[in-house]
């Protein structure tokens, strides 16, 4: 009896976000979540550019309206940046699977070179993009 | 006495997402193996939206239902539709505690990631078709 209530009584709770101290790794931390996140919705874009792909002239004439407003070039911008910064935090993730980076001052160089890494390859890619845009 | 307790109460709340359902390694190592897979394939994909920006409707359906782009593209698609559905899930059991809305929300995320997928891919067959 005593023992069952013993079990029933309230656990400690690990401490939630506003806890802890906002450190660079840690926004990295969140930051990949929320572009998993926003990627995740963001998905239907590009099912969106594919099927009007696949319907005619006129829907993918529509996409490429869209895509062409400023509005849709800031979106896409937006999801650029959100799909290589998760992407390089991937990677990070996975380099850390293999037990590695994990040490102090790796883990800053990593996530700096994350969110510098993610902003230089976005530039990169859009450039790339405008000198090769038909 | 435990032991009971476990075999009676585990199979449902396992079945509903509260505590383990026993099968967390595999989905974390599926989700490793979608990442790993997702990284040749997300700098495939950024390349070939490059090579098609601006270009006529026609150019477009034709490169994307070439053999190997419509394959890279379906390989892509597939990967981060089942990749997206295991991350959705983790957050999904991370914050939405009731249990009305957890299900709603796993059936969503199930639906979403079904819907968007299959689309795409439906997509690209259709195009390919023609080629
Ligand atoms: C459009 C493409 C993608 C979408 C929609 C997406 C979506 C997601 C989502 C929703 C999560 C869960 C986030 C969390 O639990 O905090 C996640 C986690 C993850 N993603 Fe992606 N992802 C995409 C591309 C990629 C790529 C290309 C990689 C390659 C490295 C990757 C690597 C990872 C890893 C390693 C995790 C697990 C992180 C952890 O354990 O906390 N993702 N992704």
């Amino acid at each position: 009896m005593a023992e069952a209530n013993l079990s029933r009584r309230e656990r400690p709770l690990s401490p939630h976000i506003q806890i802890y101290k906002w450190t660079l790794p840690f926004l990295m931390s969140g930051f990949h979540r929320v572009t998993g996140f926003v990627l995740y919705f963001g998905f239907a874009l590009i099912a969106w550019w594919l099927l009007a792909a696949a319907s005619g002239p006129s829907a993918y004439a529509n996409v490429q309206w869209f895509y062409g407003t400023f509005i849709g070039r800031l979106v896409l911008l937006g999801y650029t940046w959100a799909l290589v910064h998760h992407t390089l935090g991937g990677i990070r993730h996975l380099f850390w699977d293999t037990g590695r980076g994990l040490g102090d001052g790796e883990i800053d160089w990593l996530a700096r070179a994350t969110i510098g890494g993610s902003i230089v390859l976005t530039l990169i890619v859009w450039t790339i993009g405008y000198l090769v845009m038909r | 006495m435990a032991h009971e307790t476990k075999t009676v109460h585990n199979p449902p709340a396992a079945a509903r997402y509260y505590g383990s359902a026993h099968t967390g390694t595999q989905t974390f190592w599926h989700q490793r193996i979608t990442s790993v897979a997702g990284v040749p394939l997300t700098i495939a994909f950024i390349a070939i939206v490059i090579a098609l920006l601006g270009r006529s409707h026609a150019t477009t359906g034709q490169v994307l239902g070439s053999p190997l782009v419509a394959i890279v593209v379906i390989l892509f698609v597939a990967s981060i539709a089942y990749h997206m559905w295991i991350g959705m899930q983790e957050i999904i059991v991370d914050y939405v505690h009731g249990p009305v809305a957890k299900y709603l929300a796993l059936f969503g995320n199930m639906f979403f990631c079904s819907v968007v997928g299959l689309a795409s891919i439906y997509a690209v067959l259709k195009l390919s078709n023609g080629v």
